[in-house]
């Protein structure tokens, strides 16, 4: 015989006292169990509630960019740099030529590639009258440009061979030019490579040739008077950056920025990413603000429950003693130490405490699983954690012996003599 | 000889709600090796408490109880539970078997306090020699008056104590099944075994080597002894 034997048989022969133990211990780590899986697939509910968020912005955010990036280029350059003392409103001042700079600083813009400038191209403008023609027009010196960011990219405009010539559309149109044609400007004889369309601005007085050419007819070699380039709008604080970097990289040089449809939509852009950083932090709070609910609520249930399945525990135990005084006075007489008497009934505790946690465990992470928010399947064996099952498995036998200590202690102290005698 | 039991001038006296109520004054008595010695009385004279006390249970409030050479009440609880799980038996007029038990797991029962390699085949051996082998895993519940009475018996003796102590062990047996249940410590005392039995039953007298009368206490003439 022994003391396991003991605490077998005597389970089995008082089942109804041994299952109501258990199953309190069932209900409070049921309890436990669910509120421990619920608060973990409200984390995971979150995460991936987040993710697609952040996802799904990111994708927006991304076709904005795209936009932009669209519509800038459709609109040409926006980024003009000037020399430092060069007013934009004299720029195209008749028959004076506004300041100038080097040419090779288009070059060193390229080479050094500043921020997101893209599209880089030197130009020497003048507003000046056309003698054949009589009429006053913007001669625009261009090379082509000379940086792209990538192979696959097409200039915005088409470099100028020497001795050709671009016409804008409101001289081609009033003056009946074509293309192939040939055309004399300032004593010196072009051809007409291209017709442009129009565009509503002085574009559509402008002549272009190549700059070399321009030069010489301008009496400017190896100068400039602007740099035209595409800055993408990829970022709401890049002109601060753009001029900081190029007047490093430029000295006397000023950067102006057009005014564009593709600056509306960068501030569109703008706003969407601020608003989407604004509707996650809210997901974000509001979440949180769900789960300190749930964990308030479940901080104060779980440790109710516990304590009421304890003090179950404790009574259950004490009725065990009390039916038992008999069993034990006989157990004393026949030489059984009182430390083996509290082992039968903090054995049994205990025995009650691991059939409880298995059984808690099993139908709380049931309830944990079914109850609350919908998981995708992928996600829902993420709810167990194992650490916390084989933790509640340990400490739902000890807290139950804890529960029945005192009265397994009364056993032990029950004098032998005084059970003997009333029989 | 050295005595198996030896009593010496014990006293008892419980608080009654009169005043004190005395159960055992300045009793004595010796139980040799092999002896089978019935104290008889009317009831209330305090046989329970004399036979809980010579088993350690009860400490008496003056006296000495010596078993084997041991004085039981000068030992810790712990060491005087080791004395009951090697040297001493006890058997019950309620038989007090564990109910939830099977017969061969309560004759096995002395097996918890003491390390006893044979106890299964002991025990078996036991209740096959009380004509219980037929019985082995019913309850008490299934069994009858005789056969429980056996069955502790047997647990008494599952150990081989030097002193078996029965408390009116045929109190509630008919006359067959209680002449049996003497016939048996009769048998163990023969086999050099000391046996106490307090009764107030006369038929034990036709068994017991010695028979000792006890008067109520509170008459002050606690004991009368001597041979039948």
């Amino acid at each position: 015989m022994t003391v396991t034997r003991l605490i077998w048989r005597e389970m089995w022969h008082r089942k109804l006292s041994f299952a109501l133990g258990a199953v309190s211990v069932a209900v409070a780590v049921g309890v436990l169990v669910a509120q421990v899986a619920l608060l973990k697939k409200h984390d995971l509910r979150t995460e991936q509630l987040l993710a697609e968020k952040e996802a799904d912005t990111k994708t927006r955010l991304q076709k904005y960019e795209d936009d932009v990036r669209k519509i800038t280029v459709k609109m040409g350059f926006n980024i003009l740099i000037l020399p430092k003392d060069q007013a934009l409103a004299d720029l195209h001042d008749e028959d004076k030529l506004a300041r100038t700079m080097p040419e090779d600083y288009a070059a060193k813009l390229a080479r050094t590639r500043v921020a997101t400038i893209n599209h880089v191209l030197p130009t020497l403008t003048r507003k000046i009258k056309w003698p054949e023609r009589e009429r006053k027009v913007i001669l625009m010196g261009v090379k082509g440009e000379v940086y792209l960011q990538s192979a696959s990219q097409k200039p915005i405009l088409e470099a100028v061979a020497p001795g050709q010539m671009v016409v804008g559309s409101e001289l081609h149109r009033s003056l009946s030019l074509k293309t192939g044609q040939p055309l004399r400007f300032m004593g010196r004889d072009f051809k007409i490579s291209k017709l442009m369309e129009e565009r509503g601005s002085s574009e559509d007085i402008t002549l272009w040739i190549n700059l070399n050419e321009a030069q010489e007819l301008l009496q400017a070699p190896g100068v400039i008077n602007a740099i035209l380039a595409l800055e993408c709008n990829c970022s709401p604080d890049r002109l601060a950056k753009i001029r900081e970097e190029i007047s490093a990289l430029l000295p006397d040089t000023r950067v102006i920025e057009f005014a564009s449809q593709a600056l509306g939509r960068a501030e569109a852009r703008n706003r969407a990413a601020q608003q989407a950083a604004e509707e996650l932090q809210q997901e974000r709070e509001g979440r949180a603000h769900l789960r300190a609910q749930r964990e308030s609520f479940a901080a104060v249930l779980t440790p109710a429950v516990f304590l009421a399945s304890g003090v179950w525990i404790a009574l259950l135990t004490w009725v065990n003693v009390r039916d038992r005084r008999t069993e034990i006075g006989v157990l004393r007489a026949l030489g059984v130490r009182s430390s083996q008497v509290l082992l039968i009934f903090v054995g049994k505790a205990a025995l009650m405490g691991l059939v409880g946690a298995v059984v808690g465990e099993g139908v709380g992470l049931l309830c944990g699983g079914f109850a609350g928010e919908p998981l995708p399947q992928r996600l829902q064996m993420g709810v167990l954690c194992r650490e916390t099952l084989l933790l509640v498995l340990a400490a739902a036998p000890i807290l139950t012996v804890v529960a029945s200590w005192i009265p397994a202690l009364l056993a032990t102290q029950q004098d032998p003599a005084l059970v003997l005698q009333e029989e | 000889m050295n005595s198996m039991l030896d009593l010496q001038d014990l006293t008892k006296t419980y608080a009654g709600p009169n005043g004190a109520v005395p159960a055992l004054l300045r009793f004595s008595l010796t139980v040799q090796p092999g002896e089978f010695v019935s104290v008889q009385g009317p009831s209330g004279c305090g046989k329970t408490s004399l036979l809980l006390a010579a088993g350690g249970l009860l400490q008496p409030d003056s006296g000495r109880v010596v078993v084997d050479g041991v004085e039981l009440y000068a030992l810790s609880a712990a060491a005087r539970a080791r004395v009951r799980a090697t040297k001493i038996g006890f058997v019950f007029q309620q038989f007090h078997l564990i109910p939830y038990l099977s017969v061969l797991d309560n004759v096995l029962c002395p097996s918890l306090a003491a390390d006893l390699p044979d106890a299964p085949a002991q025990a078996r051996g036991l209740l096959d020699r009380f004509g219980l082998s037929h019985r082995l895993h019913h309850v008490p519940a299934q069994l009858s008056t005789g056969e429980r009475q056996r069955t502790a018996l047997a647990r008494a003796l599952l150990h081989s104590p030097r002193l078996l102590l029965a408390d009116e062990p045929t109190g509630n047996l008919d006359s067959d099944n209680g002449a049996a249940v003497l016939a048996h410590l009769a048998s163990y005392a023969q086999n050099g075994g000391a046996v106490l039995l307090v009764t107030h039953d006369p038929r034990v007298a036709e068994y017991a080597s010695r028979t000792v009368r006890m008067i109520t206490a509170n008459k002050e003439l606690q004991q009368k002894a001597g041979p039948q």
